[in-house]
C-alpha cells in the first residue's frame, strides 16, 4: 500500500542508509576519540583538530587543494557552460555528435586512464608538474560534469526569452549576459559546486599529474595512512565531510528553489 | 452595389492604386532542409493596418512572421519595411517588435523590469525610462503589479505584460504570435477588442498571426487565409466570409454547402447551374465560371432556408429529410439529407423562444436559398 510504511520498506531502508554512511559516522565519531589509538574510544575530545591545525605538512596540502579547486572549479565552470550553450543550441553544426560525445567521455572513462594520459602529455610538452598542471587535469575532468549539469538546465530553457531580448534590441552578447545566464545561473553554480567537490576529493588524477612542489590534501591522507591510521586523519576527514556535504546540500537546495520557480512560471 | 460587411470608415488603401507599400514580401520562400514551409509568396501590408495571418498549424504563417521579425532568413526573395530591404538586418536592429505566443516574459525580472528592458538596451535616459514604464503600465492597467515577477501573475496579466513589453520601444510594426492564445474564452473576447483599439489609438500596424478565424475576423483589417506556405485569400473578414475565392478558403472559413454541378449558361441576366442530381439553380453572378466547366456552387447555412412546404417564390429549392439537428441557444443547426444521399447545412437564428409545429427529427423538409446567396467557384 501506497503512503504507509511497512516493516520490509522500513527494514530496507536502515540497512540501506547504514551500508552507506556507518564508516562515515564511525570516521567522524572516532575523530573526537581522546585515545591515540584509533578504534579504542576514550572519551570525548577536540585535542586531534588542534593538533591537525598545527601540522604544517598537512595544512599545507589543505591549501593546495583549496587553490585547486578554487581555480578549477571556476575555469571548468566557464568552459563547461559554453560547452554546453554550443551544445544545445547549434544541433546542426559539423561534428555535433563527435564533440558531445568527447566532452562526455570523460565521466565514463576510468580516472586512471585520464590520470595517466595528462601525465603522458604533461611528459611529452615538457611542462614542468606540480601545482598548474593538477589545476589543469581538474578542469579537463570536472569540466563535462558542468557541461552536463548546465545543459540538462539549457534544454528546458524556453529559446524564445532570447529571441524576445534580441527582439528588444539586445545583441546576441547582452542577451546572453543578461536573460540567458540568469536565468540558468542556480545550474551555473550547481555545475561550479560539483567540479568543486570533485577537484577536492580527488587523489588518482592528482597522484598521477603532481609534482614535487604539490601535494594535495587527499594524496597526503593517503600517505599518511599508510603509515598507519592516526584521529588527525579523522580529523581532516571530517572537515572534509563537512565541506562536501554543505556543499552539495547548498546546490541541490539552490537548484530546487530554481525549479519551484520555473514550476509556478 | 450593396457592401460587404462593414469595414472602418475611409481606411481601405489596398483599395487606392497609388497607396505606398509598407510591408512587402516578394516572392519569399523559405526551406528547412527538404519541406518549403513558405512557397514563393508575395503579400503587401499597409501602414497602420491590422493584418492577420490565418492558417492552420504548420502553415508556415509563424515562419512568415519570424522572417519579418529577423529570427528566420529567407531561403529566397525580399522582405522589404518602408522601402528598406530587411536582408542582413539582426533583429535588435530591426524597427519591430514581436509579442511571443508563450510572451517570454523574463522570468528573474519584475514586471517593471521586463517593461524597461528594451529602452535599457536603447540607452534611454533613466527618467525617461521611469516615465515611459509608468505610461505602459497605465495602458495595460497593471500599474498595481509593477514590481511583481512574472510567476505571480495570472495568465491575462502576463499577456498584458507581454505587450506592454513589446510596445514600450514604440515600434513601427507589432507582429503578434498568437496573442490570445493562452488565454480562455471570455478573456479572449475582452482582449481582442482591448487589442484593437489599442492598435488604432496608437496608429500602429499590427500583424497578427493566429489559427482562431473568429479572432482574425473580428480584429483585423485584412485577413490573408494560408494553406501550405502559400496565400489562398488576401481580403476584409467580409469578403473572405461572403465572397470566397476558392472552395478551400470558403471550407476553411465558416462552414458552407459545396454543390458541385455544371454551369449550363451565363449572361448578364444571371446564370444557371445544373448540379449533380439533376436539380437546375439559377444564380445572379456565374464568377469566373465559363459555360460547361464543373463548378460549385457555395451557400453559407445561415442563408439556407428549411421549410416543411416548398416556398412558392424561391427557385433553389431541395427536397429532403431532417437528419440532425443542433439546438445552439441563438441559433438551430439542421443538418437536411437529400434524397441522393448529400448532407446540407442549414442555420436559423432563434428569434422567437417558442416555435410552433418544429421540425423535428426525420420530418420531410425543404431546403431552398436565394439566387445571391451563393458563389460560384472554379477552384
Amino acid at each position: 500500500m501506497a503512503g504507509t510504511w511497512g516493516r520490509f520498506n522500513m527494514v530496507s531502508l536502515v540497512l540501506g542508509f547504514a551500508f552507506l554512511y556507518l564508516p562515515i559516522v564511525l570516521l567522524v565519531i572516532f575523530s573526537f576519540n581522546e585515545s591515540r589509538l584509533v578504534t579504542v574510544w576514550a572519551g570525548f575530545s577536540t585535542r586531534w583538530y588542534v593538533a591537525m591545525l598545527s601540522n604544517q605538512g598537512l595544512m599545507e596540502a589543505a591549501w593546495v587543494t583549496a587553490r585547486v579547486a578554487l581555480i578549477s572549479a571556476t575555469v571548468a565552470t566557464v568552459l563547461g557552460t559554453l560547452a554546453a550553450v554550443v551544445l544545445t543550441r547549434y544541433t546542426r553544426f559539423r561534428g555535433r555528435l563527435l564533440f558531445s560525445g568527447m566532452v562526455y567521455a570523460p565521466i565514463v572513462m576510468p580516472e586512471v586512464i585520464t590520470g595517466l594520459s595528462l601525465l603522458l602529455l604533461f611528459v611529452a610538452v615538457d611542462f614542468e608538474r606540480g601545482f598548474a598542471t593538477i589545476t589543469i587535469a581538474h578542469i579537463t575532468f570536472s569540466m563535462c560534469f558542468v557541461a552536463v549539469v548546465v545543459q540538462s538546465r539549457l534544454l528546458s530553457f524556453d529559446r524564445s526569452l532570447e529571441e524576445a531580448a534580441l527582439d528588444l534590441g539586445a545583441t546576441p552578447v547582452k542577451a546572453f549576459f543578461q536573460v540567458t545566464l540568469p536565468v540558468i545561473l542556480p545550474a551555473v553554480i550547481a555545475g561550479w559546486m560539483l567540479a568543486f567537490t570533485l577537484s577536492l576529493d580527488d587523489l588518482v588524477i592528482a597522484s598521477f599529474t603532481s609534482g614535487p612542489g604539490a601535494t594535495t590534501l587527499p594524496m597526503k591522507i593517503y600517505s599518511s595512512v599508510r603509515l598507519g591510521v592516526t584521529p588527525e586523519i579523522n580529523a581532516v576527514c571530517t572537515v572534509l565531510i563537512g565541506m562536501v556535504t554543505v556543499g552539495v546540500i547548498v546546490a541541490s537546495l539552490v537548484n530546487k528553489r530554481r525549479m519551484r520557480i520555473a514550476a509556478g512560471r | 452595389m450593396a457592401s460587404l460587411g462593414s469595414t472602418r470608415r475611409s481606411f481601405a488603401p489596398w483599395t487606392d492604386p497609388n497607396a505606398k507599400a509598407y510591408i512587402r514580401f516578394d516572392n519569399v520562400t523559405k526551406r528547412f532542409g527538404d519541406s518549403v514551409v513558405v512557397d514563393n509568396l508575395s503579400l503587401t501590408i499597409y501602414e497602420r493596418e491590422f493584418f492577420a495571418l490565418l492558417g492552420a498549424s504548420g502553415c508556415g504563417k509563424t515562419t512568415l512572421l519570424r522572417m519579418l521579425g529577423g529570427f528566420e532568413t529567407p531561403t529566397s526573395g525580399r522582405i522589404l519595411l518602408d522601402g528598406q530591404d530587411l536582408a542582413g538586418v539582426p533583429p535588435y536592429r530591426r524597427p519591430v517588435n514581436m509579442m511571443f505566443q508563450s510572451y517570454a516574459l523574463f522570468p528573474h525580472m519584475t514586471v517593471e523590469k521586463n517593461i524597461a528592458f528594451g529602452l535599457k538596451q536603447e540607452g534611454m535616459p533613466k527618467a525617461e525610462i521611469a516615465e515611459r514604464v509608468r505610461q505602459m503600465l497605465k495602458l495595460v492597467k497593471l500599474e498595481a503589479y509593477a514590481d511583481r515577477k512574472p510567476h505571480q501573475l495570472s495568465g491575462g496579466q502576463r499577456q498584458r505584460v507581454a505587450l506592454a513589453r513589446s510596445l514600450a520601444k514604440r515600434p513601427k510594426v507589432l507582429l503578434l504570435d498568437e496573442p490570445l492564445g493562452a488565454l480562455d474564452k471570455k478573456l479572449r473576447e475582452e482582449t481582442q477588442f482591448e487589442l484593437m483599439d489599442l492598435q488604432q489609438d496608437l496608429g500602429l500596424t499590427f500583424i497578427v498571426v493566429t489559427h482562431d478565424q473568429e479572432e482574425a475576423m473580428t480584429m483585423a483589417d485584412r485577413i490573408a487565409i494560408m494553406d501550405q506556405g502559400r496565400v489562398m485569400q488576401v481580403a476584409t473578414p467580409a469578403e473572405i466570409y461572403e465572397a470566397p475565392v476558392s472552395r478551400f478558403v470558403a471550407d476553411f472559413v465558416g462552414s458552407i454547402n459545396l454543390l458541385e454541378g455544371t454551369l449550363l449558361e451565363a449572361g448578364r441576366s444571371g446564370a444557371r447551374i445544373r448540379d449533380v442530381s439533376g436539380a437546375e439553380f439559377g444564380v445572379t453572378d456565374a464568377g469566373e465560371g465559363q459555360v460547361g466547366q464543373t463548378v460549385w456552387l457555395a451557400v453559407r447555412p445561415e442563408k439556407v432556408r428549411v421549410t416543411r412546404q416548398r416556398p412558392a417564390d424561391v427557385r433553389n429549392a431541395l427536397e429532403g429529410e431532417v437528419w440532425d439537428i443542433a439546438y445552439l441557444g441563438d441559433m438551430t443547426v439542421y443538418n437536411v439529407k437529400l434524397d441522393d444521399g448529400r448532407l446540407i447545412k442549414a442555420s436559423s437564428i432563434n428569434s422567437v423562444r417558442a416555435v410552433e409545429d418544429a421540425l423535428t427529427w426525420h420530418d420531410r423538409a425543404w431546403v431552398s436559398f436565394a439566387e445571391d446567396a451563393g458563389v460560384v467557384l472554379v477552384r
